[in-house]
């Protein structure tokens, strides 16, 4: 027991122990340019979002000040390889509460976008793309319920618009995105 | 009296296991004097793909508001996570010509143009602006008074406050008064606020899950009979969801969990089985014992 909690508060020490060279000092400068996350200079570390944030009420790691900390710091590796960075419900109490209006939501959003630019996401994100593509639904509707609409006497679903949808995954960078996610 | 139309963009979710708050809320509008015209060729609304893509989420989002541009009507969505995406895409392409280019540099491939001629609103706008409180008072021919039921409103309808601008974030106070409309009371209860946590099912179910028995746990406290939401992801995850959180924290909680257009259309006359009930998970026969 004793000996458990010694490893552990060591891998914490370790976990806490930064290397200069670990430190991308341009990794801030790059979010900021960011659609949402203009302000991630402007952090003053008061805690509001954190304090604020209903995920990080349930989680022991997930704290959006912690986050925005990181990025002025230029931890890119380490944040881009985080899971936790998935965690937030984009509730954007921390977007309305913020004093500097940092606009956390949406540098989690960046972080995230840039972690699948190199070829990373949770499984359910690439499913919701492959059924967008496939019928323009995130869910792909099982045949019965299209049917079931009919009897309940709702308008039929219209079609969508397959090979534009395509088109547009083409041209955003999406379908490159997907062909490099191992997930 | 001469009603609104707007194009009515369902989502995703609604048509694939929702269908009850769709019958009811048509029912519903229709007694109003709303009309509503189906969306044509309408995708996803961009929502779920904006952690792994904004770009494809913007255009996505400008292609169904391409859409209602060409029909000249503005959209009512029935979902949250549809409005924010939707409202917030809107405002940011018609006021941020840089952004506007861009996306409109996508849509260049599959011929269309945004033009930013329409308005996106949530059924609880059309409700409470365009119909009108008094209007819907009009409306009610059996009130629900001894009923006691608690008011989840969910997060994008309201925030960011400076892309929607409706109601009070912190202390709302618009679906009380439309849910008092119908003769039922409306229960103040600890963190009204909170959001449900749907975003990050698939991710993580376990917060989602805590969060979701953490608001059935405070309503119960005050006694509610019912929680009313609309947003079709809020409801899944307190309705369609209940018996996993029941099972997974070994706690019965019962509390049957109704669509605002449902509530309404009771107190409208409209009989349980015209509002779609039968649908609901968790049964709601207990409520509708007068
Ligand atoms: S609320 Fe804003 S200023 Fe305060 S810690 Fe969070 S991001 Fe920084
Ligand atoms: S938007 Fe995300 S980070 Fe901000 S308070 Fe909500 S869950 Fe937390």
């Amino acid at each position: 027991m004793l000996k458990n909690e010694k490893t552990q508060e060591k891998e914490m020490k370790k976990e806490m122990m930064l290397k200069v060279s670990d430190i991308d000092p341009k990794f801030k400068y790059e979010i900021s340019k960011l659609p949402g996350a203009e302000n991630v200079l402007l952090c003053f570390q008061c805690g509001t979002c954190t304090a604020d944030c209903p995920i990080a009420r349930f989680d022991d790691f997930y704290r959006p000040r912690k986050l925005v900390r990181l990025v002025q710091l230029g931890l890119k590796d380490k944040l881009l390889s985080n899971d936790v960075i998935w965690l937030c419900s984009t509730c954007f109490t921390c977007i309305d509460h913020c004093p500097q209006d940092v606009g956390i939501a949406d540098i989690v959003r960046a972080l995230r976008n840039l972690t699948t630019r190199e070829g990373k996401m949770p499984v359910v994100y690439k499913e919701i793309a492959s059924n967008i593509l496939k019928t323009g639904y995130a869910y792909v509707i099982p045949g019965l319920r299209l049917k079931k609409r009919e009897e309940e006497g709702l308008p039929s679903l219209p079609k969508a618009s397959v090979e534009n949808l395509a088109k547009l995954c083409d041209i955003t960078g999406l379908s490159k995105m997907l062909e490099k996610v191992r997930t | 009296m001469s009603g609104s139309k707007y194009l009515l963009f369902l989502g995703c979710v609604i048509p694939y296991r929702i269908s009850s708050y769709e019958i009811s809320t048509r029912k519903v509008l229709d007694k109003l004097g709303v009309e509503l015209k189906e969306m044509p060729e309408f995708n996803c609304c961009g929502f779920p793909l904006d952690p792994i893509n904004h770009d494809m989420m913007l255009t996505l989002a400008a292609r169904n508001l391409c859409l209602a541009e060409q029909q000249n009507l503005s959209i009512m969505t029935l979902c949250n996570g549809c409005f924010g995406t939707l409202n917030h895409v809107n405002k940011e392409l018609k006021e941020d010509e840089k952004i506007r280019e861009k996306v409109n540099g996508y849509l260049k491939e599959i011929d269309m143009e945004f033009e930013g001629t329409i308005t996106v609103k949530h059924l609880i706008h059309v409700f409470a602006q365009d119909i009108g409180y008094e209007r819907i008072k009009e409306s009610i021919q059996k009130p629900l008074n001894p009923l006691h039921v608690a008011q989840h409103l969910g997060c994008h309808v309201i925030r960011p406050t400076k892309y929607v601008g409706f109601d009070d974030p912190e202390n709302p106070s618009v679906l009380k008064e439309l849910i008092e409309i119908t003769g039922a009371k409306c229960l103040n209860y600890m963190d009204e606020m909170e959001c449900c946590g749907a975003p990050i099912i698939g991710v993580n179910d376990k917060i989602p899950l805590q969060l979701a028995r953490e608001k059935l746990d405070h309503i119960r406290a005050v006694g509610a009979q019912a929680l009313v939401t609309v947003c079709p992801f809020c409801h899944m995850m307190y309705d369609l969801n209940q018996p996993r959180i029941e099972r997974t924290f070994n706690e019965k909680f019962d509390i049957p969990v109704l669509h605002y257009p449902q509530l309404l259309g009771l107190a409208m006359g409209f009989s349980p089985d015209e509002l779609a009930f039968k649908q609901l998970r968790v049964d709601a026969s207990r409520i509708l014992t007068n």
